[in-house]
């Protein structure tokens, strides 16, 4: 069967797309953000995922404010890059998996999460920014990418809490795949960032690190963030977080935290950018005793921290 | 019609992209889009005011777009991946038309960002009785990053 074995949450800051096509990475402003990518990048090519899924926005590229669906999941077989305004992105064209795209499409939509499903899209900095920054900047991707394009532009985007659902259903589809498939699931934009009115230029580290740490250890926490408060407390713009629990909710509720990465600013924003790995499984296996002893103590270490 | 009062109307400096905005600002948005092609971007640039009469504007809307004042184009129902589109046209990035809503000089506005950004402290509320998320109480420390940014 297919599994998602790991979750990586990143920002899309569109200047950080700009840079790389501009080749200003080794320029000292942008080194500070490139380099906090290098491990990533390592850790990506040892965990070589057969599949990605990549939770983004669109940024008024492939939809217009015609048509806005909330979730909208890419089952072409290839994506192009959006023209922007500059031209397309000079990244290649994302190659999809229809086969498995439908399949998650048909297990959602009847576990009453209403997806459109797009066959023809184009993808835009949102998708092909963190696709960069954990893949690299090579000749074709290495796998081929479920877009799941999710409405944070118009208000009110899709609740945290809904978010988090979705991402638990997207797991089941998944694991209903008859297919063996080493799946990785990004949830992208964020992290504080207002780009908008007079308030524009809003960071709040320490919600960013609370959002950060919580996502790790107690996601359902994050669930439970109100739209007012994101706004509030994230900039307008950074309730685009909520596509980050779309990934933590298709992830073990317990996982391994690996990597972690924050920086201000790129641009406008905040930079976060964090790596979650399910624990591995012996499938068919009861868990060696050692571990049932090193779970037990730690449900009482819990239980003691009430 | 008055707008409808939203919660979110408390937080300061800030135009939240409703339903609302969304249905008045219709016309603004798509003469943004339009901009993504090359052709159009010629043909607004050679006549403003004429290009924008093949969108269903307001006068106000149409004023806002020609003057390129940002903040009420999104009063009026833009939005920022819209009207980043017209900032483009005229050949500005994201960073740019922050600091323009801001009314900070570029300089002032990219020293902020690299300092840290701007503090959400004191400006989480217009109406002032809104605390932290968080148990903590804000700190002396972030009051005095804001002072410095006047």
């Amino acid at each position: 069967m297919a599994r998602i074995t790991a979750g990586v949450a990143s920002s899309h800051v569109p200047a950080i797309g700009a840079a790389i096509d501009n080749k200003q990475t080794e320029e000292p402003y942008w080194k500070r953000v490139f380099s906090g990518f290098e491990k990533s990048k390592e850790w990506m090519a040892k965990a070589k995922p057969d599949v990605a899924i990549v939770v983004y926005n669109d940024h008024a590229s492939a939809f217009s404010v015609e048509i806005v669906p909330t979730f909208a999941l890419g089952c072409a077989a290839e994506f192009p890059p959006a023209d922007e305004g500059w031209g397309p992105r000079p990244v290649p064209t994302v190659q999809g998996h229809p086969e498995l795209a439908s399949h998650i499409a048909q297990s959602v939509i009847l576990d009453e999460f209403d997806l459109t499903i797009c066959n023809k899209m184009e993808v835009d900095h949102g998708l092909t920014v963190p696709m960069n920054l954990l893949f690299g900047s090579p000749k074709e991707w290495p796998c081929p990418v479920i877009p799941l394009a999710v409405n944070v532009v118009l208000y009110p985007p899709p609740t945290a809490h809904r978010c988090y659902m979705l991402g638990k259903a997207i797991r089941k589809a998944i694991e209903s795949y008859p297919e063996d498939l080493n799946v990785v699931i990004f949830g992208t934009g964020g992290m504080s960032h207002q780009i908008s009115g007079p308030r524009a230029g809003l960071i709040n580290s320490r919600f960013d690190k609370a959002f950060l740490d919580n996502l790790s250890k107690d996601p359902k926490k994050l669930t439970r963030i109100s739209h007012l408060e994101f706004m509030r407390e994230a900039g307008a713009e950074g309730i685009e977080m909520v596509m980050w629990l779309i990934m933590r909710g298709a992830l073990d509720d317990k996982v391994d935290e690996v990597y972690r990465f924050y920086t201000v600013p790129a641009s406008n924003t905040a930079v976060g950018h964090i790596i979650l790995e399910n624990k591995r499984k012996a499938a068919g296996k009861r868990p060696a005793a050692g571990k049932v002893k090193r779970a037990a103590a730690r449900k009482a270490i819990d239980i003691r921290r009430g | 019609m008055a707008r409808k009062a939203q919660d979110y109307d408390d937080i300061p400096g800030t135009f939240v992209f409703d339903a609302e905005r969304s249905r008045e600002g219709y016309g603004i948005n798509m003469f943004c889009m339009s901009l993504m092609k090359d052709e159009n971007r010629k043909a607004f640039k050679a006549d403003e005011a004429g290009y924008l009469k093949k969108f269903p504007l307001t006068p106000a809307q149409a004023d806002a777009i020609l003057k390129r004042d940002y903040n009420r184009m999104l009063e009026l129902g833009g939005n920022i991946y819209f009207t980043a589109k017209l900032g483009a046209t005229d050949g500005h990035s994201f960073r740019h038309l922050a600091a323009v809503m801001t009314g900070s000089t570029q300089e002032d506005y990219s020293k902020m960002m690299l300092d840290g950004g701007r503090s959400v402290e004191g400006n989480r509320s217009k109406s002032g009785r809104d605390k932290p998320a968080g148990k903590t109480k804000s700190k002396s420390k972030t009051s005095k990053s804001r002072s410095k940014r006047g």
